[in-house]
């Protein structure tokens, strides 16, 4: 996910080297800022958390509360993921080709999930889907507990996930030449496979983009789940919930090596992710 | 819109419409609606009281002098770093861009986490501070640092696509005709990315205004000193005070809405001024 943007200035026309003035200020400013601000914090806590041993490592990674958090943190955020990846490819499309009344509200509506702080949406959901909340007291009767389970942590993921594979997909969906669908129309194919043969595979590459920053966002959430998980210690319990509680434990030392595995999880995932963008990229361009 | 080409029938258009909009209507619009039922369920009497309690006021002061102190630090490093990206060639760009959007696939809690280990009693600069009085953790500062890290990359994302398309003759043309290097950015770089500006400041306040993780690691949930408005809905909803919970929760929601409806506006009116190709 990370500088997917393929940002690649001047690579190709090689204009004359800094003509503009400002390179120096401007630089030394962004360097500076980006290691005060992110770099050396974060170097502190891969520093700390390498400086104990691999024993203490090994102690904190196989806690079962520990083994049991990451589950869900990295289990719920791959369901919510993939429920967004559907569903938001489907919004998608129907944002971008049909009309009804009332689509550039829906469209707007889409990106409430970025404007909306985290706990508001936390505290809201669980009304919704505690077993008295407008949700809940409908699939109670069903014997379906949403808050205060693990399916309500997966709720949450999928609701700050949302905007993340819509917003990726629109432009794709939206410039897509057209005549290609025509030809395959022309050609006798059916609605479905024009759908599966001729636009997922142009879709294909944003929608994976999509669904791993969905899943990104959604393993190191916290705001929006606390209030409806339950919290309940190896059932209902996320990763990052568990590091606050060993920090408010003044366990520095458990909280620190948590952080650096679920980062190190997290990047390696992602890395995972980009390189396969990468290799489909060149296999399809060879 | 276009006419669908691919020919799925009215019946199939339909059923994916509804399908839309159901998703979006349970996932997005409902838990909006909780919000201001649960707020308003005791009355506006109610309402009002909870919001005007001491508590709930210091909340709201102290999250806008937050967001004003963390927004504009990140919209100077922002443009400072657009315009590093996009008007010069240098190696480890792309390492740059990278580095840029790391605070996004970093945990709040994190986040927070990280200035604890730099600034806490523990931390490393732990002794030194304690020994001249300066507090980071538990206080202000430390709120806006770590505000100031998950709001990091919302202006740059928004501006490097943009500035990138723009490209840099108009620059070049400037600085030719003899302006200076501050005199290029404000009488033709600015004019040229004042609407995606201001889409990305937009994103970045709502953030910056509502974070939660980040800070609850560093506040240390001082009531009326270092509770910013979601802390202080987390601590009336553990106290069962739902009315005060939900209302401090719907003046967020209330300027969550007026965010999105901003952006639909620069969008609606200044559309092609922004980038084409939006990613968040």
């Amino acid at each position: 996910m990370t500088g997917a943007s393929g940002v690649n200035t001047g690579r190709i026309i090689r204009r004359p080297h800094r003509v503009i003035p400002g390179f120096g200020a401007t630089m030394g400013l962004t360097i500076t800022y980006l290691s005060l601000v992110v770099l050396i914090p974060l170097a502190a806590l891969f520093l700390e958390a390498a400086g104990m041993g691999p024993a203490q490592w090994w102690g904190i990674l196989v806690d079962p509360r520990v083994l049991a958090s990451l589950r869900l943190s990295f289990g719920g955020a791959l369901l919510a993921a993939l429920v967004n990846g559907v569903f938001g490819l489907v919004v998608a499309w129907v944002l971008v080709r049909y009309d009804f009344p009332g689509r550039r509200l829906v469209d707007a509506a889409v990106d409430l999930p970025f404007a909306l702080p985290t706990a508001v949406a936390g505290v809201a959901l669980t009304a919704l889907y505690a077993p008295n909340g407008w949700i809940g007291s409908l699939l109670a009767p069903l014997g379906i507990r949403v808050a205060f389970t693990p399916l309500g942590v997966v709720v949450a993921m999928i609701f700050i996930g949302v905007p993340f594979v819509v917003r990726t997909i629109e432009p794709i969906l939206a410039d897509f030449d057209r005549e290609l669908e025509e030809a395959a129309i022309t050609l006798g194919a059916l609605p479905f496979q024009t759908f599966r043969l001729v636009i997922l595979p142009a879709v294909g590459p944003a929608l994976l983009t999509g669904v791993s920053l969905a899943f990104a966002r959604a393993v190191g959430e916290y705001g929006s789940v606390i209030f409806i998980a339950g919290n309940m210690p190896g059932i209902s319990e996320i990763t990052p919930l568990l590091i606050v509680t060993k920090l408010e434990q003044y366990d520095t030392t458990g909280a620190t090596v948590l952080a650096a595995i679920m980062l190190i999880i997290s990047f390696v995932l992602l890395l995972a992710i980009n390189s396969l963008q990468k290799w489909r990229r060149r296999r399809t361009e060879a | 819109m276009r006419a669908s080409v691919i020919g799925e029938s009215r019946l199939l258009r339909w059923t994916l419409t509804a399908v839309a909009l159901a998703f979006l209507g349970l996932f997005l619009l409902l838990p909006l609606a909780a919000v201001l039922a649960e707020a308003l369920a005791k009355g506006w009497d109610r309402y009002f009281h909870a919001l005007l309690k001491p508590d709930s006021l210091s909340a709201i002061r102290l999250t806008l002098i937050v967001t004003a102190i963390a927004v504009p630090s990140n919209v100077v490093f922002g443009v400072a770093a657009s315009w590093a990206v996009t008007k010069y060639d240098f190696p480890a760009k792309s390492l740059l861009l990278t580095l840029i959007d790391l605070p996004f696939s970093v945990s709040p809690v994190i986040a927070g986490l990280i200035y604890v280990l730099m600034f806490g009693l523990q931390g490393w600069m732990g002794p030194w501070l304690q020994a001249h009085d300066i507090k980071i953790i538990f206080a202000l500062p430390g709120i806006v640092l770590a505000t100031i890290f998950v709001t990091f990359p919302f202006v740059a994302r928004e501006l490097i696509p943009l500035m990138e398309e723009q490209g840099r003759a108009e620059e070049e043309a400037a600085v030719t005709l003899g302006a200076g290097g501050f005199r290029t950015f404000w009488s033709v770089t600015l004019p040229n990315i004042k609407w995606g500006l201001l889409t990305g400041v937009l994103l970045c306040n709502a953030r910056a205004m509502g974070e939660f993780g980040a800070v609850s690691v560093v506040s240390g949930h001082i009531r009326g000193l270092t509770n910013t408005m979601p802390l202080h809905v987390e601590i009336l909803y553990n106290e069962y005070d739902l009315v005060g919970a939900f209302a401090v929760a719907s003046i967020l929601a209330f300027l969550a809405l007026v965010t999105l409806a901003a952006k639909v506006g620069v969008e609606w009116w200044h559309g092609d001024e922004l980038a084409a190709n939006r990613r968040h």
